[in-house]
């Protein structure tokens, strides 16, 4: 694998969010231009710099055209125009197609913009009964799953073949809070324990309402920028070492292994691309739909040995001052998840902790990073490595 | 169990035939002809090595519980009065893995290696494969 010179490299130049949680009378397009202007600001840049767009998708209006109505809403003219949709994977799959834009001067400045109001623009009913149409229409969706169900297949298999216990799951859920305490712009910010995790009411065995995401209004944007664009912004050193994808499925009846998935590869090509071990990493933001889903995946991307994490995450590896400090933010579990914005707001932290801008949450001398989606039932998976430079 | 609203698979080109079979009581799976490769759900070409030739199989309808969850909050109020019940990924005997309902018991007492076997539920116009403890092999 080869490892490119750093002044190739995109670079992460700004980031903005909205508030996360109900934000009642909000607008999918409204939230958008608000991440919007907030990540052109944190980058000292202006709509008129802006010549490539990239967009996911909006359950509340699912527009067909999204990064059209998008750049129109904000009276952009620009280059390249894109909307992709790879669910919980679409955040860092945005932050990679515009990285390949800006990196190989296709573009100067890529708006990357994604949000969504599930949470006030329509029911819970709704946004749950839309959310399980991702099973398979004749072959899974007949049999009465929901998204929480399809994630708890995948957790019955792990609890069977590691032996991993419900304290080990609660604890992720229980750090993850911990976490969203110190961000003021956190969904949920109730510290709780272990025990009110193991209380809360089953959603699907052996998942309970707390090992499952929120559902959030919100939205989140970046600015990436070609290497020498970067340099008139306001704070360009946060760059795009590694990416990498991997994919092996859509529905999770389909899938290969219930306890190795695409995130494996991702994170391999990743490492590989930026140079760097598991060990080397200072900060993770990975993608967290369930408790279940970090557990896998920190596994199957080489962070803990098999059946590791969940002891050592009991142990506190996962704080502030754990050896792997992972979505200090509060992750999708606490500090929100709003559609494709929810990946996003891993990317934002991570920019945000190799600033030393991150307050309160900020881990001592973060300078490498690890950010990870999921998307589908661990279907589609993408990996950023990023750094400050 | 009440079929009203609960949703009614679509038979599309690939999968009339399956679905057709279900209505006559065969649960069927296509079986590549150059590669041997059993595959489930019934597609155009074969998954493992791209080939078109495909011939359709009957199982017997046994197999093994390889995950399973007991879903307490529905994806629609038509499966409210359904609750609790098991969604289970079933490793067929003829080496392909399928999503159904393991009904008859207590959903909570099936577990990952119980044997199953196929039983039939109408449901509107379809015939939906589900699967229940076989004998001997429940808790």
């Amino acid at each position: 694998m080869t490892t490119r010179p750093l002044g190739q490299r995109a670079r992460i130049t700004g980031v903005g969010d909205t508030a996360f949680g109900e934000l009642p009378g909000s607008s999918v397009l409204g939230l958008h231009a608000e991440a919007a202007a907030a990540a052109l600001a944190d980058a000292g840049i202006t709509t008129r710099e802006i010549d490539g767009i990239v967009c996911a998708y909006s359950l509340v209006e699912p527009h067909l055209m999204l990064s059209s109505v998008v750049a129109e809403y904000l009276g952009l003219r620009p280059a390249f125009s894109v909307a992709l949709q790879l669910g919980g994977a679409s955040g860092c799959a945005m932050i990679m197609q515009a990285a390949l834009l800006a990196g190989t001067g296709r573009c100067r400045h890529v708006l990357v913009v994604a949000g969504d109001n599930r949470l006030s623009g329509m029911s819970r009913d709704g946004a749950v009964a839309a959310l399980a149409r991702v099973g398979h229409p004749q072959f899974e969706v007949p049999y009465g799953a929901t998204i929480p169900a399809y994630y708890a297949l995948v957790a019955s298999r792990y609890l069977h073949e590691h032996g991993a216990t419900m304290e080990q799951l609660a604890s992720i859920a229980v750090t993850m809070r911990r976490h969203a305490t110190l961000h003021a712009k956190a969904h949920m910010r109730q510290p709780i324990t272990a025990a009110d995790v193991m209380a809360s009411r089953v959603i699907a065995s052996p998942l309970r309402l707390l090992d499952c995401c929120l559902v959030s209004d919100g939205a989140v944007a970046a600015v990436v920028s070609a290497p020498d664009a970067a340099a008139g912004t306001r704070d360009g050193r946060v760059a795009v070492i590694g990416m990498g994808q991997g994919h092996t499925h859509e529905h999770i009846s389909q899938a290969p292994s219930l306890t190795e998935f695409g995130c494996h590869d991702a994170a391999r090509r990743a490492l590989g691309e930026a140079g760097v071990r598991p060990a080397d990493v200072h900060v993770a933001e990975i993608y967290d739909s369930f408790t279940i889903t970090l557990l896998v995946e920190l596994e199957s991307m080489g962070f803990f040995e098999r059946g590791g994490a969940g002891p050592a995450i009991v142990a506190g590896a996962l704080g502030l001052d754990g050896t792997l400090p992972t979505n200090t933010h509060g992750g999708l579990l606490s500090f929100g998840h709003s559609g494709a914005a929810g990946g996003l707001t891993h990317v934002v932290e991570a920019v945000r902790q190799l600033r030393g801008e991150a307050e309160r949450r900020q881990v001592r001398d973060a300078e490498l990073a690890f950010v990870h989606g999921d998307g589908g039932i661990l279907s589609a998976h993408c990996s950023l490595v990023l750094a400050r430079t | 169990m009440t079929a009203e609203g609960k949703p009614v698979p679509v038979p599309t080109a690939e999968t009339r035939h399956y679905w057709t079979a279900c209505r006559e009581g065969v649960l069927s799976y296509q079986h590549c002809l150059a590669c041997s490769r059993p595959q489930f759900y019934p597609r155009t070409l074969c998954v493992g090595c791209g080939g078109a030739r495909l011939e359709w199989r009957a199982s017997r309808g046994l197999g093994t519980v390889h995950a399973v969850t007991v879903v307490y909050r529905p994806p629609t109020a038509a499966f409210r009065p359904e609750v609790p019940y098991a969604v289970a990924l079933v490793d067929l005997d003829e080496g392909f893995r399928m999503m159904a309902n393991v009904v008859g018991g207590a959903p909570e007492t099936v577990a990952i290696g119980d044997r199953v076997r196929l039983v039939w539920e109408q449901r509107g116009d379809a015939v939906l494969p589900q699967f229940t403890r076989a004998e001997g092999g429940g808790r």
